[in-house]
């Protein structure tokens, strides 16, 4: 439901990461790390993206979602698993102490820029 | 051509939510973002809550009921300072970001204030992913509600830091398996403190006005020493 704001923010980050020298250089995909256990629908986030982009650097642009698995380390045991459902009890030895590795995340990894040829005569890399 | 980022979607929200906790801590206020689905009374809740602490501890509310200002009216007349969040008459904010709290927050006096109670908006899936500067999170789940809540919006259960099924005054006309419920939200996190109460009688209320109450002094004894 806040899937807007989300996008909304995406495009302020993703602008801001455009370098000087290929501003107005089109962005072909916004590479994201989405954990499973965060409160973000992935259909959601790209329609509205889709909306909000518009008239944007970003316009255009596809978001390149990368779900990343809920893992968690036991604070007892240190064994390390990946939750396949919302059981956060330790398999190994039972503990309940556990901190969570990863399926958090709500990343902005990278942008991809238009187009090689281009970047090379820019001297990017 | 790659551009690496790496950056947080939502880092301007936590940049705004520690600067929230660094003024809630100068000024020695513990803050607690209440959370459920709608109706599941966090209004009453606060209200009985209040009744008990407003004479002994000094309180206030902020309350993100974004329509109207029912809650606001309701928990004014428990004789604390509240401070209402407005959006406008069709406010579909989904949930309490940080800077809104902050904007809330300083429109009241805080001075002297040991207890902030920041009443969120129904719902158990978006301010789960909102830091907003709290101490502490607690969920409200009502015994109307499915036993399953937990397993349905791990996020939200998983984040708290304490559970309270509320409106246990209806348990003898329900099929609540309250054992259930405990269990689910012992499957999420294991170690909750979970509250079975009813704000409308005044039932189950102490173990969880004494968690509260140790939590308050706890931040009160951070701060001065």
């Amino acid at each position: 439901m806040h899937e807007m704001g989300i996008a909304m923010e995406i495009i302020e980050i993703a602008s801001q990461s455009i370098p000087e020298a290929l501003k107005g250089a089109k962005v072909h995909s916004v590479r994201l790390k989405i954990g499973k256990l965060t409160a973000v629908v992935a259909e959601s986030l790209r329609f509205c993206f889709d909306i909000v982009s518009r008239d944007t650097p970003l316009n255009g642009a596809v978001l390149c979602i990368e779900e990343t698995p809920v893992v968690a380390r036991c604070q007892e045991c240190a064994g390390e698993w990946t939750l396949e459902s919302p059981s956060f009890s330790c398999p190994a030895c039972g503990s309940g102490k556990l901190m969570l590795i990863s399926g958090r995340e709500l990343d902005i990894e990278a942008i991809e820029i238009e187009d090689e040829d281009d970047a090379h005569a820019n001297g990017g890399k | 051509m790659e551009i690496k980022v790496v950056r947080k979607v939502l880092s301007v929200n936590e940049k705004m939510a520690e600067e929230n906790r660094r003024l809630f801590s100068q000024k020695g206020v513990y803050v607690i973002n209440v959370m459920s689905s709608p109706g599941s009374g966090k209004t009453a809740l606060l209200e009985r809550t209040l009744a008990d602490f407003s004479k002994k501890i000094p309180c206030a509310v902020i309350v993100g009921d974004i329509c109207t200002t029912h809650d606001a009216d309701r928990l004014a007349r428990c004789g604390v300072p509240v401070s209402q969040i407005n959006t406008d008459a069709f406010g579909g904010e989904c949930h309490l970001a940080a800077h809104v709290v902050e904007k809330a927050a300083q429109e009241m006096d805080l001075a002297g204030i040991r207890l902030l109670f920041v009443e969120n908006v129904g719902n158990l899936v978006c301010p789960a992913e909102f830091d907003i500067g709290e101490d502490s999170r607690v969920v409200v789940m009502s015994v109307t509600e499915g036993e399953d809540k937990p397993l349905k919006y791990p996020l939200m259960f998983r984040t708290c830091h304490a559970a309270v099924i509320n409106k246990s005054d209806l348990l003898p006309h329900l099929d609540y398996d309250l054992d259930q419920a405990r269990a689910n939200i012992l499957n999420i996190r294991p170690e909750m403190p979970v509250f079975t109460l009813s704000a409308k009688t005044g039932e189950g209320m102490t173990p969880w006005l004494e968690w509260l109450r140790a939590r308050i002094e706890e931040k009160a004894s951070g701060t001065t020493g």
